[in-house]
């Protein structure tokens, strides 16, 4: 595949946005898109990668982190986005973390017709909890990555990705 | 059982120059700290969370000690943690956690099977490589200084009082004396990190 297809987003593109916005850490939880951009996280030995049971303490740690002064990413699905509401309220926008979360887009379709609620609430969650967000679906949108960096750091608040690959997730 | 206070006072002579994180121990740690920019203070900002943020500090600053004062109501919203934590296994942390029991902040309820949880075999369990349970202050103030000198990371359960507030929340005095963004600021300003 190449490294840069219009048609899926790959994880050399995403691991190369993270290291250029310069990620030290990534705390996450795994699931089923994510496994290719593991592999490469995992060999890259700038990059910490704390594994969480339950979404919701990514914040809290993420948080941490930033207070000490890294620059954590989140890495989670939209489910675990849902189940983090109370932390991200008070971890994370309670203590002007500038955070991004990458959040898989389970369900999503171009169409807007799904079968899953999951996809269902997810910009409902982020609209209801004032969170900026930005849809990536393939290569072409990576910048949208640095996009939300930037944010995220001129307006002290978390800032979502949505990895929105309909096919692909971050996989090959 | 100890009191809150009495260990956090002792605790003060062996802080050193570590980051604190005081929990729900904050109320009484904040009139006492001499090193208010070092302190972590955050007060509530989501219950469960406290391990997490000071773990997070501890990844942070490698170099500087970090010491929590956790309670076991947020222990056990977030069990798992505990695993995480042991499983990057910061030399530099030091997980204190304050039993009380109950829900203190809420009117006193127990919490679930609140005289029968063994939080250090929990932590234990979890990964954790030092596990500890104290009821009475004198062995706390026997083995802190061992404790401390040792590399963490290390789980201290400590059986205390509790300390039950039935003020509505709104009419309650406020002990923090700066606000969390505050706080956050200081300790990077203190440490010369980044924000």
């Amino acid at each position: 595949m190449s490294d840069a297809s219009p048609n899926v987003l790959s994880p050399e593109i995403v691991h190369r946005e993270m290291k250029k916005n310069g990620v030290t850490d990534v705390v996450w939880l795994p699931d089923s898109e994510t496994n290719w951009l593991y592999l490469l996280m995992k060999a890259d030995p700038d990059l910490r990668l704390v594994g969480v049971s339950r979404e919701g303490h990514a914040c809290s740690i993420a948080a941490g982190l930033s207070a000490g002064g890294k620059r954590p990413i989140i890495l989670i699905q939209n489910t675990g986005l849902m189940e983090s509401g109370d932390s991200i309220r008070g971890w994370l926008l309670g203590l002007d973390i500038p955070v991004v979360l990458m959040v898989g887009y389970r369900g999503y379709t171009r169409h807007g017709v799904n079968k899953d609620t999951a996809a269902t609430f997810t910009e409902r969650f982020l609209n209801a909890f004032g969170l900026q967000y930005y849809l990536v679906e393939s290569d072409a949108d990576a910048p949208r990555i640095t996009i939300a960096f930037e944010e995220a750091d001129r307006t002290k608040r978390p800032v979502v990705i949505l990895v929105a690959d309909e096919f692909h997730g971050f996989n090959r | 059982m100890m009191h809150t206070a009495e260990l956090l006072e002792f605790f003060k002579k062996h802080r050193g120059n570590a980051i604190v994180v005081p929990g729900r121990g904050g109320r009484h740690w904040v009139p006492m700290s001499d090193q208010p920019s070092l302190d972590l203070p955050m007060g509530d900002p989501a219950m469960g969370g406290h391990a997490g943020f000071a773990f997070g500090v501890a990844l942070a600053q490698p170099k500087r000690k970090v010491v929590l004062f956790d309670s076991e109501g947020d222990i056990l919203m977030s069990l798992g943690m505990l695993v995480t934590i042991a499983e990057q296994a910061p030399a530099n942390f030091y997980h204190f956690m304050l039993d009380n029991a109950c829900y203190a902040t809420t009117g006193g309820q127990p919490v679930p099977n609140a005289e029968n949880v063994d939080y250090a075999a929990i932590a234990r369990g979890a990964g954790y490589a030092r596990a500890h349970s104290y009821r009475e202050i004198d062995e706390f103030k026997r083995d802190l200084p061992g404790i401390l000198d040792k590399p963490g990371p290390v789980f201290v359960a400590l059986r205390v009082y509790p300390e039950v507030q039935n003020e509505p929340i709104g009419k309650r005095r406020p002990w923090q004396t700066r606000t969390r963004q505050e706080a956050i600021e200081d300790l990077r300003r203190e440490l010369g990190a980044k924000g």
